[in-house]
This record gives structure tokens, C-alpha cells and sequence, in this order.
């Protein structure tokens, strides 16, 4: 997670190049080669043809007409359903994930919480997808096991919850957000040094004014960019929605599903287009993520 | 709930950095702030667990009220789980055996001899989030759809995927693994001792790296063990697509089988945890590898 370029790379350059032969060199590139194609063949490739497919018709030639669709209808609403599913789960997980790695930063005693904290939430970032969907239905669905307790111990009838929406889907996603946020944000908080707290209280600064023009500037860059994280994790996640859903929720990253899998025969290329828009999306929170980042580092050792 | 003992614990936190004059060694929580937070950890840890035991409870669930493991023997002893468990489990090898043998050496080369590259190897290390799996199925079948069936047909495919899934994982493992030793300092020593280029990267800087490519390879292992996405769309009858398969007809099965597979992930992630703890990486080591641990 460091920045692009850093200082060894300098160096390694000074000491790459100590020795002058040329030959040796033009040999050195044929060595990045095979994984190079490799990424090219199975990554960069199948992206490509997704942008370059969505803009064509049928017969091959030219056309705007589904990237133009994309803005209408029901591949509308997919949109929006998935952007506040995305938004949604990021700020939810995000705010309660950076406050219980604050929590456990800042607390420091017991030795073992750290450790534990970072290897459950590793363990819970993981634990996305299918699995995940069906412990919640297996809790909170209709016959689910806290259903019946609440519903037998206090009374409380929670049935009318409904999971397959877009608002059950936030309560399940939160399940894998806030970890990740843990995990990402935690080195951040690491990074806050207790002298410059010191230092401002020295200068008289109160606890608020601390937060508000020290702790605040220098955690808001890896604290957004982590969000972008969970937004996009959020957008893209798949497995979990099926499971949970089985398409009744439209969104965009099922909706793609079915056009692959030929649940949906009409119009074909809308597949591509919807493949298209996700790229797109993915590629603005990641890129904007990894600007973030770069910008963090600056505090984060 | 949250947002508003959220706020408590921050000004608790706030108020008593003010008011009290701090003690020698006194770390930053203290007193009421402590509590603060750590009741703030409870209540987050509930979400968490709740639906663990939920699960558990349910999973185990008989008729009438009753309680049963026959969820459980039943799932395993049956042929369909065998054969999808011990399809995934092939696949995670293959995936990590071509991983290694892949990244392993570029990333060393890249290092060595190609600094100009790291910021290629860098960006394409972004690349599985940009191209999330469900576009790259859609990409694969775009592209390949013609490829023989040997490989279209059969789940190769799935490992040669699955080796682009988890490159971003070992390449960042690698990276710092490869960081924290002098990389020219012992290929010069290597080759000016004789050993030709594959015995330098065998005997001495894979020995180096042991501790990059086993985090690496089990967080390879939890990706490829849990992978739906991709198999789902592409056709393959994998563990996660299993899971899905019996959640259609069998809820307490569905419900015993997220419990197992959560139980692996415990079992990858435990074992990064031990392999990182004893290399002495340091506090946020693990937090660093897993970071997007999403790709699902």
C-alpha cells in the first residue's frame, strides 16, 4: 500500500545500471515477459473487450445506443440501487470500522486485542459472498434463528424486515465492510504520533481544536480513501447479493449475471454496457483511492 | 445505536485528555474513555458474533424443537460435497503453484534488474479491483469463447483466473518481502560463487522469501476456497458454487456449510497470522496484506 515510487527505487536504478552492458540489458526485459503476457492475456484483455463490446452493435459495427440505455429505465434504477447499496455499506462500515480500530489502537491493553482484532477482521473481510448471505438469512431471515428468539423470548416480531432490499443488503455488506475498513485504516491511526497532541496542548490548544486542525487533516485523506475502498468493494461484490436475492434486487452487478449466464436473451450487448459502467465506476473509486494514498503516506510510515 | 455511543466515546475520550493532568506513562484511553471504548468494542463485536451463533444454532436445528448434527453428517458424507470440496481444493493448489511460479521470479527480476517496471507491476496489482470478477467473466467469455475446450471447457480456466485474482495479494507480499532483503547484495554473491541464475533464485533468495510466499499462498488459498463469481458464471460445479446449490433446497445444510466455510477462512487467516507473527512483522504487517481482501 505505498506510494508508487519511492526511494529505492532510485536507488536500485543507481545499482542496475553500475555495470554498462547493453546486451545484458536487452536481455533483462525478456524476463518480465511471461507474466507480462500473462496480465495482458487474462486481465488487461478481457477489460479491454468489455469497453470495446459495449460499443458495438450485433454485426460488429458501431453504435452508442446501450451506453445510452444505461441512463434509462431499469438499468437506471440498477444503477442507483447499486450507488446507495455502495455508498451506503462504505459510509455505515466506514464510520463504525474507524472507530473500532480507534478503540483499539488507542486502548493498546490488553497486549493480545490487536493481534485478535486484525486476524478476526481478516478472517470477517474474507468471509463475503455466499457463506455470508446465508448466516443472515439463517439470523434474521423470516425463520431465522434471532427471528424466533426475539420473537419467543420478548415478543419482538422482526419478520416484517426484509432482507432482499437494498437496505437489508446494507445491514449484510456492513459485515465486511467495517473489517476492511479496520484493516485498512488501522496503519493510518498508527501514524498519529501522541507528540503532536502533546505538542498542540503545549501551545494550548484544546482537545476539539486538536482534532479539528491536526487529527482531522492528517487522517481525512486515508479515511476517505479507504471509504472509495468499501464503496467499490461494495459495488462490485456479487456473490453475496445472489445468494441473498436471486436477482429480485436490481443491481448492476447482478444484472450482469444475468445477462452472461442467458438469463436475459434481449439485447445482448447490454451485458457488455453494464460491464462497461462498472469498470467505470470501480476505476474512478480505486483510482481516487490510490491518489488518497499517496497523499497519506506523507504521515504514514 | 451507533452513531450515538459513537459520539460518546469520542467526547468521553475528548473530556478526559482535558481535565485530567496525564500521568507518566499513562497511555492515551484512560478512566472513563477506556470504558467508552471498549463498551464501543462490545457493542460492534455483538454484530459480529450474533449471526455466528445464530448460524451455529440453526445449523443445528431438528425437528420439533430438538437438536441434530445430522445437518452436518449429512452434508459430509455426501458424494456432491466431496467432489465440489475436493475440485476447489485441486484448484487451490494449481492456483498457488502457478502463482508462485509466475510472480516469484518476475517480482525478484522486476526488483533486480527492471526497477522501471515497478510502477507497471504496481498499477497491475490495482488491476482485479478495476476489472472486478464479474466483468472479467464477462471478458474471458468475450475473448475466449472460441479457445479449445481443454481450456474454455474444463476448470483450467478457473485457475489461470484465479492465479489474476490473487497476484495483487502475492505481489504485495512479495514486495515488502523483498524489501526487507539485500537482493543485489546476495544474487552478486550467489553468482560470483557460481550458481547460475535458477540456483540463485532457488537456493538463495527463495529460502529469503519463505515467509511472503506462504502468507501469500493462504490468502490464495481463502479466495479460491470461497470463489463464486467466477465459477458460477463460467459453469463449474466448485465448493462455493456448492454452497449456493444446497442453499436452494436445504436451509440447515446451507446454514452447516457457511459455518465451514468460515471455519477455513479461520484456518487460512489463523495460519497467515502464526507465519507473519513468527517472522516478526510488526504490528500492521498483516493489516497491510489483506487490506482489500475483498474480491468477491
Amino acid at each position: 500500500m505505498t506510494a508508487l515510487t519511492d526511494a529505492p527505487v532510485v536507488v536500485d536504478e543507481a545499482v542496475g545500471t553500475r555495470r554498462p552492458r547493453p546486451r545484458r540489458r536487452s536481455l533483462a526485459w525478456l524476463g518480465a515477459v511471461p507474466f507480462l503476457a500473462y496480465a495482458f492475456l487474462f486481465l488487461v484483455l478481457p477489460g479491454v473487450s468489455v469497453i470495446v463490446s459495449a460499443f458495438q452493435n450485433t454485426n460488429g459495427s458501431f453504435t452508442t445506443q446501450w451506453v445510452r440505455d444505461l441512463f434509462q429505465g431499469q438499468f437506471l434504477s440498477a444503477n442507483v440501487n447499486s450507488l446507495e447499496l455502495a455508498a451506503l455499506s462504505a459510509i455505515t462500515g466506514g464510520v463504525v470500522g474507524f472507530l473500532a480500530a480507534y478503540a483499539v489502537v488507542t486502548l493498546g491493553r490488553p497486549r493480545w486485542l490487536r493481534s485478535f482484532v486484525t486476524t478476526f477482521s481478516a478472517v470477517a473481510a474474507n468471509f463475503a459472498g455466499v457463506p455470508l448471505a446465508f448466516a443472515f438469512v439463517a439470523t434474521i431471515g423470516s425463520e431465522g434463528a434471532m427471528t424466533k428468539l426475539l420473537e419467543n423470548a420478548l415478543g419482538v416480531n422482526i419478520s416484517s424486515f426484509n432482507l432482499v432490499s437494498v437496505t437489508g443488503l446494507v445491514v449484510v455488506y456492513t459485515y465486511f465492510q467495517i473489517p476492511l475498513m479496520v484493516l485498512v485504516v488501522a496503519p493510518a491511526l498508527d501514524g498519529l504520533r501522541r507528540e503532536w497532541r502533546e505538542a498542540a496542548a503545549n501551545l494550548g490548544a484544546s482537545a476539539t481544536q486538536y482534532w479539528l486542525r491536526v487529527g482531522l487533516p492528517v487522517l481525512a485523506p486515508s479515511v476517505i480513501g479507504a471509504m472509495l475502498l468499501l464503496f467499490a468493494s461494495g459495488f462490485a461484490a456479487y456473490a453475496t447479493a445472489v445468494a441473498l436475492t436471486s436477482g429480485l434486487v436490481n443491481l448492476v452487478a447482478t444484472l450482469i449475471g444475468n445477462y452472461l449466464s442467458g438469463n436475459v436473451i434481449a439485447q445482448p450487448q447490454m451485458g457488455q454496457a453494464l460491464g462497461l459502467d462498472m469498470l467505470v465506476v470501480l476505476f474512478v473509486a480505486v483510482g481516487l483511492y490510490l491518489l488518497l494514498q499517496r497523499r497519506a503516506s506523507k504521515w504514514v510510515r | 445505536m451507533s452513531a450515538a455511543s459513537a459520539t460518546t466515546a469520542a467526547s468521553a475520550e475528548l473530556a478526559t485528555a482535558r481535565l485530567r493532568p496525564r500521568r507518566a506513562r499513562a497511555p492515551l484511553g484512560e478512566g472513563r474513555a477506556r470504558v467508552a471504548k471498549a463498551v464501543w468494542l462490545g457493542l460492534v463485536s455483538l454484530y459480529f458474533v450474533i449471526p455466528l451463533a445464530a448460524t451455529a444454532a440453526f445449523s443445528l436445528e431438528g425437528e420439533h424443537g430438538s437438536y441434530t448434527i445430522s445437518a452436518y453428517t449429512q452434508i459430509l458424507s455426501s458424494s456432491a460435497f466431496s467432489s465440489a470440496f475436493l475440485l476447489s481444493l485441486r484448484l487451490a493448489i494449481e492456483t498457488i503453484v502457478l502463482a508462485v511460479v509466475l510472480v516469484v521470479p518476475t517480482a525478484y527480476w522486476v526488483r533486480l534488474r527492471l526497477p522501471k517496471l515497478r510502477p507497471v507491476m504496481e498499477a497491475l496489482s490495482f488491476g482485479p479491483f478495476v476489472v472486478s470478477p464479474v466483468v472479467l467473466a464477462v471478458g474471458v467469455e468475450n475473448v475466449f469463447r472460441k479457445a479449445p475446450s481443454w481450456f474454455i471447457g474444463s476448470p483450467n480456466i478457473l485457475v489461470v483466473l484465479y492465479v489474476v485474482l490473487s497476484f495483487p495479494f502475492l505481489y504485495r507480499a512479495l514486495d515488502a518481502g523483498l524489501r526487507a532483503i539485500d537482493v543485489h547484495t546476495l544474487t552478486e554473491a550467489a553468482r560470483s560463487l557460481g550458481a547460475g541464475w535458477a540456483l540463485t533464485l532457488w537456493r538463495v533468495i527463495l529460502p529469503n522469501l519463505r515467509t511472503a510466499i506462504i502468507s501469500g499462498a493462504l490468502l490464495a488459498f481463502a479466495i479460491v476456497m470461497g470463489e463464486f463469481t467466477i465459477a458460477s458464471l463460467l459453469l463449474f460445479n466448485t465448493f462455493g458454487v456448492y454452497i449456493e446449490t444446497v442453499g436452494m433446497t436445504a436451509a440447515t445444510g446451507a446454514a452447516a456449510l457457511a459455518l465451514i466455510s468460515f471455519a477455513l477462512t479461520w484456518l487460512a487467516m489463523g495460519g497467515l497470522v502464526l507465519v507473519l507473527g513468527r517472522a516478526g512483522g510488526g504490528k500492521g504487517s498483516v493489516a497491510r496484506q489483506v487490506q482489500i481482501g475483498v474480491t468477491r
